[in-house]
């Protein structure tokens, strides 16, 4: 009953066939505002072949993967020339199957000028789970990049002060990642220790 | 060397002396801070203290009266929402988001859903009476949310009587959200493809009282507090942030508006109809606590005016679905309210228990596996009573959400602390983080 040994899913459910998540890029024209962002970004940067490698539409949202080291040059031109002036966070995303880029950043933003919005993402492997920070471009990512090193992992250089938010300090693993061990830990109170749930009794 | 204080003992550091003052008598740490050249001070504010709006932690650096630096500490109240919901069903998931921010159950919800039917790609299939319903409950939750936010606002800078009416009006709300619901609190009552329930026979002109003696309730507090000239002056030119700041910070909601930009979501990017309400978004140019709770209060109207409209389009719309006509997604079991608050359909039973064994694997394999949501990522943005709440949806084409990340306001907003307070008064962070109205369930999920 208690105790998730295989894939961590409590829920019974687990054999259920899920389909992967398509990884192809979307063709011109995007619809919609998209294409103009795309080719106002391509003018004010033209290194955009070298620094874009996907361009999705889906959904009515327009995704731009960015590689790594070019993030915070396209953030820069983005907020400047582009006027997205707000990022509304990152959010971070685990796909332990997606070989090579097991780890993803995904940030949405919002130009108040032009009311649009974008989504860049970034995909990083577990191995080397480093993204430079965009706080310098948009401080209010300090916190959210904080909530994704806690969660999962990717370690955001340049950050000034890149610590646990959410989880106590001295904690161990990062929760959210898709093969963080589910089950519990002893809790210990005035000397006698609980154990986890799924070590607390026998019928498993 | 002063003689030991229970309240207050202290040992020294490399960092200096330490005083752990646990309450009580302080006259021993003011002597012994007397004695010292130093005015440097730095105190833990918090995470249990009356005035930081649940349990929020404040490392405050002291030089006599004045903040010289200020940092928040969060994380008491995380619950591990976010990983929880990957493990239960696409409908479950109202379940907990509702939770997060408790002031605004309503709004998670919505958001939530939103981003669910995005994905399902039945945005335009929610029924028109759905939509209307969940405007009318999004408002009635701002209003009680914008009076949590006054109230213990006004009470944290030493106002009572304006807490009284505040949680007054409160109630009326709240009895509402029973009335439709049967909960007061975390109701769960937005589901992906509509609402759970139809109102209640007699809601709509319950609602229309309800309205009237609100509108006039609120002259309660408008009377006591604006141009109230001691609440002016602890609020006015107090936790000052500008165009610029709020920008960079990513701050959305009544601060934003208290900068003079009338950025409000429900007129830029219309969800849920909205674009078909008349109603003013509120600003103020003050960037100011003063600022912030004018908006709160004249933001107040504008919900009433929401409320009335959505009334009108509601009697028009009597007896329309409001769930999703696709039998694949909605709820089996047309809940009906009984005498006793809640109940099944008796109808519903019957033709499961009776008549169509087909319904009743239907039933069972709905509510037990849950409806698959084709493969791909949402996000779903909606204008909450403290700024941009946005849903971040991963779907990898399952029965249960890949990855749901929320983008909350209060997480986001809180990080202005500083930025409002340092180089002011102790006394004033109290005024400047009130008037960011920071959710610790929502901040921490």
């Amino acid at each position: 009953m208690f105790g998730a040994k295989g894939t961590g899913d409590t829920s019974g459910y687990g054999g259920l066939v899920r389909t992967a998540a398509s990884t192809g890029s979307s063709e011109r024209p995007y619809g919609s505002y998209f294409d103009e962002v795309a080719d106002d970004l391509e003018r004010a940067y033209p290194m955009f072949s070298e620094a874009i490698e996907r361009v999705v539409v889906d959904r009515g949202e327009l995704t731009l993967h960015v590689k790594r080291e070019k993030l915070v040059e396209v953030s820069k031109i983005l907020r400047d020339s582009l006027k997205f002036e707000m990022c509304m966070g990152v959010s971070g995303v685990h796909y332990p199957t997606d070989a090579g880029r097991e780890l993803h950043a995904v940030y949405p933003l919002l130009s108040l000028t032009n009311n649009r919005r974008i989504r860049l993402e970034v995909s990083v492997p577990d191995l080397d789970p480093h993204i430079p920070s965009v706080v310098e471009v948009w401080a209010g990512n300090n916190w959210h990049e904080r909530e994704v090193f806690d969660m999962f992992g990717i370690i955001f250089d340049g950050h000034p002060g890149l610590t646990r938010i959410l989880m106590p300090d001295d904690w161990q693993g990062h929760p959210q990642r898709k093969d963080y061990a589910l089950g519990g830990i002893p809790v210990e109170y005035k000397g006698a220790t609980t154990p986890p749930p799924n070590e607390r009794r026998s019928y498993k | 060397m002063t003689v030991f204080d229970p309240y207050a003992p202290s040992r020294d550091t490399t960092e200096g002396t330490v005083y752990s003052v646990t309450g009580g008598d302080w006259d021993s740490l003011v002597q012994e801070i007397g004695s010292t050249k130093e005015e440097r001070v730095v105190v833990n504010m918090g995470p249990q203290h009356p005035s930081t709006h649940g349990v929020l932690r404040l490392v405050l650096e002291l030089e006599g009266e004045t903040v010289t630096e200020a940092r928040a500490g969060i994380g008491y109240l995380h619950t591990g929402i976010e990983k929880n919901m990957e493990y239960r069903s696409w409908t479950q998931g109202t379940t907990f988001v509702t939770r997060m921010d408790y002031l605004s159950p309503l709004f998670n919800e919505t958001a939530y859903c939103l981003a669910v039917e995005k994905l399902l790609g039945i945005t335009q299939d929610v029924p028109e009476r759905a939509s209307v319903i969940r405007v009318m409950m999004m408002e009635l939750n701002r209003i009680s949310s914008h009076m949590v936010a006054l109230g213990t606002g006004a009470l944290e800078l030493g106002a009572i009587s304006p807490m009284f009416f505040a949680f007054r009006e409160r109630e009326i709300v709240l009895d509402i959200f029973e009335m439709i619901s049967g909960l007061r609190m975390n109701m769960a009552y937005v589901r992906p493809g509509g609402v759970q329930q139809d109102l209640p026979e007699g809601a709509i002109p319950k609602i229309r009282d309800a309205v009237k003696l609100m509108r006039k309730n609120f002259k309660d507090n408008t009377t006591l507090l604006v141009g109230n000239s001691i609440w002016m002056k602890r609020t006015q030119g107090i936790g000052y942030l500008d165009l610029a700041g709020c920008t960079t910070l990513g701050i959305t909601g009544p601060v934003l508006r208290s900068t003079g930009l009338p950025w409000d979501l429900r007129k830029m990017q219309p969800y849920c109809g909205y674009e078909d309400y008349n109603f003013d978004v509120i600003t103020a140019d003050t960037c100011d606590v003063y600022g912030r709770f004018l908006i709160r209060m004249n933001e107040l109207e504008q919900s009433l005016r929401i409320i009335e409209q959505a009334l009108d389009k509601l009697e028009k719309l009597e007896g329309a679905p409001v769930m999703v006509a696709d039998k694949k997604i909605a709820w089996p079991a047309q809940l009906a309210m009984g005498g006793d608050g809640l109940g099944n359909s008796l109808n519903h039973i019957r033709e499961i228990m009776g008549t169509s064994m087909e319904s009743l694997i239907h039933h069972f394999k709905l509510v037990t596996e849950g409806f698959h949501v084709p493969a791909g990522q949402v996000y779903a943005a909606i204008e909450s009573p403290r700024g941009e709440l946005g849903a971040q949806v991963v779907s990898d084409g399952g029965t249960k959400p890949y990855r749901m990340h929320f983008r909350e306001p209060s997480f986001n907003n809180l990080q202005a602390t500083p930025a409002m307070s340092e180089g002011g008064m102790v006394a004033d962070i109290i005024g400047a983080v009130a008037s960011i109205d920071p959710v610790m369930g929502g901040v921490d999920r």
